[in-house]
């Protein structure tokens, strides 16, 4: 199979790291990201498919894992050398169109579920996810056992398998794994403020997750006050798309929160602020932000991946803000009490926001240097997300199958 | 004698003309043959002996009997005075509000008058700073009241300092300032740049309070003043008007001191822009020149400290004071006298150049909100008759229109930029949805009343007051403007006046008409 592939070598990912700060393509020339033939994954066992990805998305994830900027956390959940891809729609043998909830929960490795029909992304330890029979991986797209979406061929259990309608689209279907993160997000911000009437809740960025989170909240949260700060035009337009009450630039957030509140300003602290702020952006200077606009006994909700930052925390202390993370899906309890899993949510909410419209260019598997370098610069360059093409590769195959 | 206003029709021989650009300015070559220049009349002489001729007035007034016949011991005096919106530029010292509020305690001291308050009018304007109020009222006005809590400024969201004196016939409320309204004499010392100031205005929006304001500073209003000059056409001048009515019923005694001063806008180094191109001499060229290139060069802020310390020649021409009205009718005579300039038939194309001041930016900042409203609230309508554009015409403006606000001064002008006008640039939309909530911000009245900051609400009647001109107006262009920003505004951007002009034929065709409003100095068009 054709596969892109990150080896563990450590020169490589500071090459990376040092190159990305000019140029991604560069980084993800030279750093540990390989492009090049392999062999396919084997099945782990029973109750496992073979999935032919169709499309597979470039998440921010990714492309901090190709500059060398993951965080050193995950050398421990991970397993050299892996594929990395977890936005998927792919092909199963049968011919059937699936999606790939890609956590590697309980089921998949054959460990005890938390709780009877649990999504993979439930439960409160994660020994399983480093533990035989797989080999370490939060989930496919970092685990050496099951290989990853930015390839040809991968492995899924077939508790990570959702199949799809013939009328949902490649394109769309290609998002909901991100749709189903923002939902998520949405849902936890949604949950500190049941009881107010017409909440206010800040989103910082309006990539895609963002841009799912804000579909999310107008799903689940119509009475709500949703202000979103982006940085670039076709971003502010989606986002009020989306559904948000109020667009401005990032750097306007703050004033249209207080505004929004009617709030003071004390130093550059919001003397209330959102009731809750999700924070899609993730780095130092945006996980401050959040604190500063939220009110004192709100919460912040961290969907951006962070990695080392450096924020001051003494308004955090001081207000009693709730940092609270939000990595990704799994049995969501919605507004009403009902439970549902996050995915059978996306499912049905990509028709609804027609998701497809973020979905900006592909590119083919060997041109991963152009794809990357456009994921990277999405937002000046007015994109949201990039995606690999595989479905010619597929083709071929099935011709000489 | 002062020549008076002249409309130049412009020939190949018509040397390039002057537009204002901010802090800077440009030369334009007109088309020939269809395009005119509407010039100011001449400074009118000021009066010799200013001092003789305050105290004359005191002493003379109209339908009223004299300032000392209405003083006595134990009485309650206010003397509320025209705050730094006026004059512009700022006049050089002394400040005529200065002698006029010198002569009237001089009277109060004679009769014996020592509960006296002196108030700056600021309606929803930012707080004066002392500097300002050093050089409106001078030091020895300042040093005897100001540090006893005496001189003050007037605070429209202090809900223990007002007063709701009535009702008026069309449901208005009159709510103005507490202490105006149980004094036993309100004296209002004014100064009139244009002839919208002054009469009723003075007080009924000097010293009220939004729940006041809010009934004539509105879309209905604005588009219904043609222009706010013309009291007969003005539904700004009858809403104050009829709260005057229930002042004169309810409230205090009013001696009303207006002031006319002339249109002398600028000091000798900037002479030569108050001059007619072709009366340009070699010095004049050379200071253009070099003045030009140098704020070229120049970073904004610097520019902006210079333009801002300009003070003015311009001076006092005269004064009448007594019962409102009968004084206002005096005034504005006059301003007639000095601004009008008779002007045959409506435009295709009406072009202005946007200077570095309006009322709302006296050391400030020339927002893009300011820039509209002195385009297309001020300059359009500096009109007697009809608009000097015709209905459908095209508005060219030229200024840099940068993406500036000054954060202290203007705080809720940022929010509207960047909250409001992104959602709807239609005045009667956004009065409907965001006023209320721009009003009554606790932020916003927090930084009114402590800091130095105009009213939450102050950006939407800046937009209003340009309502009527963007109703009017098949299309608004601003040359040399930001151009996210002239199309946050809703107007069209345009790098050059050619550019301009090219653009405005998809609406007036290819031969328009052009019309140049060269002010300031300021003037109003006579349009017959």
């Amino acid at each position: 199979m054709k596969a892109l592939r990150i080896d563990r070598n450590t020169g490589r990912f500071m090459l990376a790291r040092l190159l990305s700060g000019f140029d991604t393509g560069s980084a993800a020339k030279m750093g540990p990201l390989t492009y090049g033939t392999a062999d396919a994954p084997d099945l782990p066992g029973n109750g496992w498919h073979r999935v032919y990805p169709r499309l597979t998305g470039i998440c921010g994830s990714d492309l901090a894992t190709v500059e060398g900027h993951a965080s050193t956390y995950f050398e421990n959940w991970v397993s050299f050398p892996f594929v990395p891809g977890h936005e998927i729609v792919g092909q199963l043998d049968s011919g059937e169109r699936v999606v790939i909830e890609p956590v590697l929960g309980h089921a998949a490795r054959g460990h005890a579920m938390p709780f009877e029909n649990a999504a993979p992304g439930d439960g409160d330890d994660y020994a399983h996810l480093a533990l035989p029979p797989l080999e370490p991986g939060i989930q496919i797209g970092f685990c050496n056992s099951t290989g990853g979406g930015w390839a040809t061929e991968l492995v899924a259990h077939e508790s990570q398998i959702h199949r799809i309608p013939d009328d949902m689209s490649d394109e769309r279907a290609v998002l909901i794994e991100p749709l189903a993160g923002g939902i998520h997000a949405a849902l936890l911000a949604i949950a500190h403020c049941t009881n107010v009437e017409e909440p206010v809740i800040a989103v910082q960025g309006a990539g895609t997750m963002g841009l799912c989170a804000v579909a999310g909240l107008r799903a689940f949260a119509p009475h709500a006050r949703i202000i979103v700060g982006a940085r670039y035009p076709t971003q502010m337009r989606l986002a009020k798309e989306f559904g948000a009450t109020t667009v401005v630039k990032s750097s306007e957030l703050a004033r249209t929160v207080r505004h929004a509140v009617g709030c003071h300003i004390v130093g550059d602290y919001l003397s209330s602020g959102a009731h809750v702020t999700i924070d899609a952006v993730g780095n130092s200077d945006s996980i401050e932000t959040s604190i500063k606009i939220t009110r004192p006994r709100g919460r912040v909700v961290l969907m951006g991946m962070p990695a080392d930052v450096t924020v001051d925390l003494t308004g955090l202390w001081h207000r009693e803000t709730e940092l609270k993370g939000a990595y990704t899906y799994g049995t969501e309890t919605l507004p009403d009490g009902t439970k549902r899993r996050t995915f059978d949510i996306a499912l049905e909410l990509a028709a609804t926001f027609r998701v497809e419209r973020l979905l900006s260019a592909t590119y083919p598997l060997g041109d991963y240097t152009d794809a990357l370098r456009h994921a990277a610069e999405a937002g000046p360059r007015g994109a949201v997300k990039i995606a690999f093409d595989m479905r010619q590769d597929l083709s071929r195959q099935e011709k000489n199958r | 004698m002062p020549r008076p206003g002249f409309v130049l029709d412009v020939d190949k021989s018509t040397p390039p003309i002057m537009f204002w650009r901010g802090e800077n300015f440009s030369l334009e070559k007109l088309p020939a043959d269809r395009s005119r220049v509407i010039y100011a009349p001449e400074p009118h002489k000021p009066i010799d002996d200013i001092d003789a001729a305050i105290r004359h007035s005191l002493l003379n007034p109209i339908e009223m009997d004299p300032l000392p016949a209405l003083l006595f011991p134990g009485m309650k005096l206010t003397i509320a005075f025209d705050d730094i919106s006026l004059p512009l530029p700022k006049m050089t010292r002394p400040d005529i509000r200065q002698r006029i509020i010198e002569a009237v305690l001089d009277m109060a001291a004679e009769a014996g008058v020592d509960d006296v308050h002196i108030l700056a009018a600021l309606a929803l304007h930012r707080r004066v700073t002392e500097d300002e109020l050093r050089h409106q009222l001078g030091d020895r006005v300042y040093d005897a009241f100001a540090p006893r809590g005496l001189l003050y400024q007037h605070d429209a969201e202090d809900p223990d300092a007002l007063a709701l004196l009535g009702t008026t016939d069309h449901g208005e409320e009159v709510e103005i300032n507490k202490r105006a309204a149980e004094s036993d004499l309100l004296v209002y010392v004014n100064i009139n740049l244009v002839a919208m100031d002054g009469g009723w205005k003075s007080t009924a929006t000097g010293l009220a309070s939004y729940r006041s304001l809010r009934h004539h500073h509105n879309t209905h209003t604005m588009q219904n003043s043609r222009s706010f000059m013309d009291a007969h056409k003005s539904e700004l001048h009858k809403s104050n008007w009829r709260m005057g009515e229930i002042m004169r019923k309810h409230g205090p005694k009013i001696f009303q001191i207006e002031t006319n001063i002339n249109n002398d806008t600028f000091p000798d180094p900037f002479a030569f822009l108050s001059k007619r191109e072709w009366e340009w001499n070699g010095r004049d060229r050379a200071k253009f020149v070099a003045t030009q290139a140098a704020l070229k060069r120049t970073p904004n802020r610097i520019a902006r400290s210079i333009f801002h310390g300009i003070e003015a020649p311009h001076n006092m021409t005269s004064i009448q004071c007594g019962e409102v009205e009968a004084v206002h009718k005096v005034t504005t005579e006059n301003v007639w006298k000095q601004q009008l300039v008779e002007v045959q038939g409506q435009t295709d194309i009406l072009t202005m150049g946007i200077p570095f001041i309006c009322p709302y930016n006296v050391n400030s900042i020339m927002n893009p909100i300011l820039v509209m409203c002195t385009g297309l609230g001020y300059f359009f309508n500096l009109y007697r008759g009809k608009p000097l554009v015709r209905e459908g015409g095209v508005v060219i403006m030229t200024h840099p229109t940068p993406n500036e606000f000054h954060p202290v001064h203007h705080p809720s002008y940022i929010d509207f930029f960047e909250q409001v006008l992104t959602e709807t640039t239609v005045p009667h939309e956004l009065e409907a949805r965001f006023e209320k909530q721009f009003a009554e911000d606790d932020w916003y009245r927090h930084l009114y009343r402590t800091s130095y900051a105009y009213h939450g609400v102050h950006p939407f009647y800046m937009w209003y007051w340009g309502s009527h001109g963007m109703q009017h107006c098949g299309k608004v262009i601003i040359v040399g403007g930001d151009a996210p920003t002239v199309r946050r505004l809703g107007f069209t951007p345009a790098s050059t006046l050619n550019d301009a002009l090219e653009i405005a034929s998809d609406v007036v065709g290819r031969s328009p008409t052009i019309t140049h409003l060269h002010t300031p100095p300021l003037m109003v068009a006579d349009v017959k």
